[in-house]
């Protein structure tokens, strides 16, 4: 049987968010007592989390954590990553043994800036240098993997549920203001540690229940761009098209929204004129980024994490808001679990993203007003 | 050399006990098969004379007639076959080229048929276009990399003109002179209400049908035929003629009788003249040259339309396509070799060229190993026979496709082949106004219409049975197909998998 990554494997899947507006740190517990409620959504192939803010000593350093097959792996990258970074601090991410996660990787992680001469001579800025890094162990070094890019953020999966990878990463010795957490349920894997979400690039990270159809369509538009997409998995190629989007072409996240999940041309056509022009070309440009098929998608960056279905909904996603936490689920009861009694419980439309923020000076709320009574 | 060595193709069978001597076959057949014989007080038949267009016995009122392939025939022989040594008696009577009509008839593999594709089960729900809105409109022509806006969210992108089709189907181009005015009239009207485009070829653009402009694309041929600043500028959009899939590397002749001085009139030369396009254009001898006048076309239309090149499809089409995208155009047509025609040499259009098959997935897969892709249109053509074929065409790389053969059979053709002799019993090929008349352009465009509208509907079908609601995410996703009885190398180059994988 082939290795994920070398075959494509459908699967369904929970996902859930949480973020205090206010960049007030908390534990990951929450985040994990919210997907383990969630546990018939997953079959014990696959869970994961991302988290944001967890690393503030070191915020200025490129988090690298890394999945090694063994010392060989190892070496290899290490030799690549200290001939082009300045590490200033490697370790293994620590874990705590436990019943239900078995056959674990090196896990390691490095904090690392760009070695100024190296950048230089690239001509790159350091998140494109960055992205070529990671490229290159994820294609070139066998039983090397960078499962996590980003500054002051780390994701954390491993194959398991996702309460057990919660617990065998120790995650609620963590601090975050934001968090994803994601529980697989692929149909058929051997069973791989990188094919567990979340999937992340620099400082963008994609929990995704649900099934591109347009896999294949997206894949080859983001090689377009040199993006390179070694993991046959859905959810990958909608971490690119968000970073292309967002911070190679400049998009505003809503603007980026309405390419994965484009209104329809017969909404485009009851539009404003200048909407008509904005929306008429996103579609004319972006028509291969659609993401179609089945998803509900909680996808995180620097600023915030949108949620966001497929524009005929065919996946599950409920917010909810307390305060200044935002709170989104594949089910309600994963946020209730958390969240005990919510301002409001809303069911976004098809395509109708959850932006959810960090509170900035003067800046009006951004999520969400569509509110339906759960 | 009177005598011929020749026997019928075909045999007509009547039926003299139904035949009630109405004399409408006789009327009806231009090659001159059917007579009444007055003396034996009966229809009788030429069999020589037969192409099987089958319009004597659609019309015969009592159905009386039959036509079958004449049982006459040589001694078996599998390699000197029956057309092997029909074409030697005839080239040895006349010692002319043979001609013939329509797309290639050879048995080559059609890899349409030999591809299959997916269908969603359970981890990925299909969906219902009945209930589900399903999109199949396309945009074809040139896209910037990116979208540029302003804070207020007005875009500052410049983009490129483009054709917006509401179906990934367009009419092939086919010349006034190679089909009827008729046949033009119904397509542009078709066109029209399809909300997609029709193609003028390279005859010029009738008068007429300048109010069909916004649904028209003209083309510039080597033989210039009625091209001015009027007739690039009343078109959606301009397409320059570089190859036919079914005669690459060929040009064309319109024979003088046929110029009449309508057509004449349309074409911009004399009438009674032999029309002919050369096989190069006279000022393109290079990519430069075509990059040349690629910006003349633009210049001339202020960069308000699209120019497109249409090229056959040949061994080495992904690199002259990539040049052709770096020349400037806006799309590019490839045209397979089953293409049709309306007329031909037999040995070039049975013997030159590739399956469009291949060349879109060699195109597709060029320009996306360059980074172009994206950036502009491929446009598919060459024996696109149903709605499935184009859903694979799609998949394997196409924006949208020509449909030329099966809109003319839409509107009547029986795939005679003999277009080329200027007698179409349905007055599709031909330009005598007694033919002409017997193609109703307004039931043509109606057909055309159901044609066009029926494969939408098995277009949506099929997406949504893949789980896709957008034709855009079916554009390149070969992982929908999948091979059935190919080599691994077919497998490869069209970059799918086989069936089971």
């Amino acid at each position: 049987m082939l290795k994920e990554g070398y075959v494509r494997i459908p699967s369904g899947c929970a996902i859930s968010g949480i973020i205090d507006r206010t960049g007030r740190l908390f534990s990951g517990q929450s985040i994990a007592d919210s997907i383990a409620t969630m546990h018939d959504r997953s079959n014990g192939l696959g869970g994961g989390f991302a988290a944001y803010g967890i690393y503030p000593d070191f915020k200025d350093y490129f988090a690298f954590h890394m999945f090694y097959d063994d010392l060989i792996a190892k070496q290899e990258t290490e030799n690549i990553l200290k001939a082009n970074y300045i590490v200033a601090l490697e370790e293994k991410i620590p874990t705590r043994k436990t019943a239900h996660i078995k056959n674990a990787p090196l896990i390691y992680r490095y904090f690392a800036i760009p070695r100024p001469e190296k950048l230089k001579l690239s001509e790159l800025d350091e998140n494109e240098f960055t992205i070529k890094f990671v490229f290159n162990i994820n294609s070139n070094i066998p039983g090397a993997y960078v499962f996590s890019s980003g500054k002051n953020m780390g994701v954390f999966k491993a194959v398991g549920y996702p309460e057990d990878v919660a617990n065998f990463y120790k995650l609620e010795s963590y601090k975050g203001y934001m968090w994803l957490a994601h529980g697989r349920f692929p149909t058929n894997t051997p069973g791989w540690w990188g094919g567990a979400h979340p999937f992340n690039l620099l400082n963008i990270s994609v929990v995704h229940n649900g099934e591109l159809s347009s896999y294949d369509t997206n894949r080859k538009y983001l090689e377009e761009f040199g993006y390179i997409c070694t993991l046959q998995t859905d959810t990958e190629v909608a971490a690119y098209i968000f970073d292309l989007l967002l911070r190679r072409h400049g998009l505003p996240i809503e603007l980026a929204c309405k390419v994965v999940a484009s209104p329809l041309w017969k909404q485009v056509e009851r539009m404003s004129p200048k909407e008509k022009i904005l929306y008429t070309n996103l579609k004319i440009i972006y028509g291969r980024a659609l993401l179609n098929g089945p998803f509900s998608m909680i996808i995180a960056y620097e600023d915030g994490f949108v949620a966001i279905n497929d524009r005929i909904k065919l996946r599950p996603l409920t917010a909810a808001k307390k305060g200044d936490m935002i709170y989104v689920a594949s089910e309600e009861s994963a946020i209730r679990q958390v969240c005990k009694n919510p301002e409001s419980v809303w069911i976004p439309r098809g395509g109708e993203p959850v932006i959810a923020e960090l509170i900035r000076d003067n800046e009006k709320e951004m999520y969400s007003t569509k509110e339906v009574t759960a | 050399m009177s005598l011929s060595y020749l026997t019928p193709e075909f045999k007509v069978l009547r039926d003299y006990d139904k035949c009630i001597n109405c004399k409408v076959c006789m009327r009806q057949c231009s090659f001159e098969v059917h007579s009444y014989d007055e003396h034996l007080d009966k229809m009788i038949s030429n069999d020589m004379n037969c192409v099987n267009c089958q319009r004597c016995v659609v019309l015969c009122p009592t159905q009386a007639l039959t036509i079958i392939k004449h049982p006459q025939t040589f001694k078996e022989h599998a390699n000197w076959t029956y057309d092997a040594i029909r074409d030697i008696y005839r080239q040895a009577e006349t010692g002319g080229v043979l001609l013939s009509s329509m797309g290639n008839d050879r048995p080559y593999p059609v890899y349409w048929d030999k591809m299959v594709i997916n269908a969603s089960q359970v981890t990925n729900p299909s969906i219902d276009p009945l209930r589900e809105p399903m999109e199949l409109r396309v945009y074809i022509g040139r896209k910037p990399d990116k979208i540029e806006i302003d804070e207020n969210l007005n875009v500052k992108t410049k983009m490129p003109p483009q054709l917006k089709l509401e179906t990934p189907i367009m009419f092939s181009a086919m010349s006034y002179g190679s089909i009827s005015y008729n046949a033009h009239a119904a397509l542009a009207r078709a066109a029209e209400e399809l909300g997609i485009l029709y193609n003028t070829g390279e005859g010029g653009l009738h008068k007429d049908f300048r109010k069909y402009g916004k649904n028209t694309i003209v083309q510039v041929a080597s033989g210039r035929f009625g091209v001015d600043r009027e007739y690039l500028n009343t078109a959606a959009a301009i397409e320059i003629k570089i190859g036919q899939g079914a005669k690459p590397g060929i040009g064309g002749h319109l024979p003088g009788e046929k110029v009449s001085e309508d057509i004449s009139a349309t074409r911009m030369i004399p009438p009674g003249s032999d029309a002919i396009s050369p096989a190069p254009h006279h000022d393109i001898y290079s990519i430069e040259d075509l990059a040349q006048l690629i910006y003349a076309l633009k210049e001339a239309t202020n960069y308000q339309k699209p120019v497109g090149v249409k090229i056959a499809a040949v061994n080495n089409v992904a690199a002259i396509a990539s040049g052709i995208a770096k020349a400037g155009a806006d799309y590019i047509a490839i045209d397979g070799f089953r293409g049709g025609t309306g007329a031909a040499p037999k040995r070039i259009r049975d013997n030159v060229g590739i399956p469009i098959e291949f060349a879109i997935a060699a195109v597709d897969a060029r320009l996306r190993s360059e980074g172009i892709r994206h950036t502009i249109s491929l446009v598919a053509a060459g024996s696109i026979r149903n709605s499935a074929d184009i859903v694979k065409a799609i998949a394997l790389g196409a924006d949208a496709v020509y449909i030329g053969t099966a809109a003319l059979i839409a509107l009547g053709c029986h795939m005679c082949q003999k277009c080329y002799t200027g007698k179409c019993n349905w007055g599709i090929a031909t330009q005598d106004p007694n033919l002409v008349k017997r193609l109703n352009p307004e039931i043509g465009y109606k057909r055309l219409v159901n044609l066009v509208q029926a494969w939408s509907h098995e277009i949506k079908e099929m997406l949504g049975g893949m789980g896709i609601n957008d034709i855009e995410s079916l554009k390149g996703n070969r992982l929908m197909l999948r091979g059935i009885g190919m080599t691994q190398k077919e497998l490869d180059i069209l970059g799918i998998l086989a069936a089971g994988e």
